[in-house]
């Protein structure tokens, strides 16, 4: 077969080859489309890993809260819930089924939905690390800081958390490259996401090796940028005499 | 608010869309975690070896899948197997092959893991005994790797499951289908995604309750 990479430089309405691949005035390339594309899976990673990380956080904290039995049932449930349902159903049922239940959602873009859809599941995945984080400390150190007059709050605050945190951040890596990966599936509900241009692109120009192969690059170089920032982020707050112990991760 | 209605939901729509496609949905998973599971050994194998010229290229292909969405895979599979085989197979038969492929990646490192958790002294007490490299590994080391790698195992199976859903991309008729095309023909499309979230749930929640159940036990003999 017969490489074609001008594939890229293409206009994506008259198909004409752009000199420098980059379309004059308000044209855009298939180059460029595939660059928006990855900016989507970029905004649409970060923004829920953070909202993963901030719910899993409360859900994982809450489900190790001593005297507390239906705190606690409750973030059993909501990590039962959310791990069981495959993605792709959950971003259904974001999109389709809850703003019609609740008129008040109608109008909110499908790409804050997805967001939301990957966020809770990955907090589900997040709230479990997190909860094996605190457990998985020395039972002393609660003790030790209730002892020094610590409230419950106070002891999460200052002992506990900022411990657990350093212990899971080598399966937090896994979940952050799962959340990219993940990102894919918005693909169902028409976000303009990698996997999207993928599909779209090669039904247009009938090239999908070549498009397949550059979105597949993308897809990596993203996945070795997490991993070497996490790595990073590791080694910038690790606890001398703590080693972080590896978990690992779904898909 | 939007009233639900579930009427629809009769014994023929049942059987020739939802079991139609959760009979998929459970092949998939069968034959994938079969296949996945036979390939994934071999490359845990190849790995294992000490010999570069099989450590290399099955790290580059564990890895390699590892760092792919699955969704991207599928795709890539669905448009390459039949540009290399010279004719068009369907979604189903291209989803078949690419779970095994894809499944090996991981089975390989569970059972990777499962080899090196077993003591260094059996291999040694197997060698001492005359088994051979095969030998050994059949008769000692894989039946105890297996079996203490077995709720791992399943818990990968029912991630598994879950993403069996994922074959939407190339219109294979999986249990998520049979559901929208169930709701589709309706107009209840609403019900249809409620009933697929509640069947998925229903079936992940009690397999990974057994699992629980089947860890706890094994913790306790070893």
């Amino acid at each position: 077969m017969q490489w074609d990479w001008q594939v890229f430089c293409e206009d994506t309405i008259t198909r004409e080859v752009q000199p420098r691949c980059f379309g004059p005035g308000g044209d855009i390339t298939y180059l460029e489309w595939m660059l928006s594309a990855w900016g989507w899976t970029v905004s649409v990673s970060v923004l829920a890993l953070l909202l993963a990380l901030v719910v899993g956080s409360v859900i994982g904290t809450l489900r190790t809260l001593p005297h507390s039995p239906w705190v606690v049932r409750f973030g059993n449930a909501w990590v039962e819930l959310f791990r069981n349902i495959p993605l792709l159903v959950q971003i259904f049922l974001w999109y389709h089924v809850i703003p019609a239940l609740i008129p008040a959602l109608k109008g909110v873009p499908g790409f804050v939905l997805v967001v939301i859809a990957l966020g809770l599941f990955t907090s589900a995945r997040i709230a479990e690390q997190v909860k094996s984080g605190i457990q998985s400390l020395p039972r002393g150190q609660r003790y030790a800081a209730l002892a020094l007059g610590l409230t419950t709050a106070q002891a999460y605050r200052h002992v506990l958390l900022p411990m657990a945190f350093r212990i899971i951040i080598p399966p937090l890596t896994s979940e952050t490259m799962n959340i990219f990966k993940n990102s894919s599936v918005a693909f169902a509900v028409s976000v303009a996401e990698l996997t999207m241009f993928a599909m779209q692109a090669q039904e247009e120009t009938s090239r999908g090796i070549e498009i397949y192969l550059a979105v597949t690059g993308l897809y990596i170089v993203s996945a070795f940028a997490i991993n070497r920032l996490m790595a990073w982020i590791e080694r910038r707050v690790r606890v001398p005499g703590f080693i972080a112990s590896g978990a690992a991760g779904g898909h | 608010m939007l009233t639900l209605d579930w009427s629809f939901y009769n014994w023929d729509v049942i059987s020739n869309f939802v079991l139609k496609g959760l009979q998929f949905s459970l092949m998939l998973t069968v034959v994938a975690t079969l296949g996945g599971v036979a390939f994934g050994t071999v490359l845990a194998l190849m790995r294992l070896s000490g010999r570069a010229w099989l450590v290399w290229p099955a790290t580059v292909y564990v890895n390699g899948m590892r760092s792919i969405p699955l969704v991207m895979v599928i795709l890539w599979f669905f448009l390459l197997v039949p540009f290399v085989i010279g004719r068009p197979i369907g979604a189903e038969a291209s989803a078949v092959i690419t779970f095994i492929a894809f499944e090996a990646a991981y089975f390989s490192e569970i059972v990777r893991a499962g080899i090196q958790s077993i003591p260094r002294g059996q291999v040694y007490a197997g060698q001492a005994l005359g088994l051979t490299y095969g030998q050994n590994m059949r008769y000692v080391i894989l039946p105890q790797a297996f079996r203490n790698m077995l709720p791992v195992f399943l818990t990968q199976t029912i991630i598994l499951f879950q993403d069996t859903s994922l074959v939407y991309a190339i219109g294979a008729y999986d249990l998520l289908k049979g559901f929208e095309i169930a709701g589709k023909n309706y107009g209840r499309p609403i019900e249809a995604y409620l009933a697929a979230a509640v069947v998925y749930f229903v079936i992940c929640y009690s397999l990974s309750a057994l699992v629980k159940r089947l860890h706890a036990r094994i913790a306790i003999i070893r």
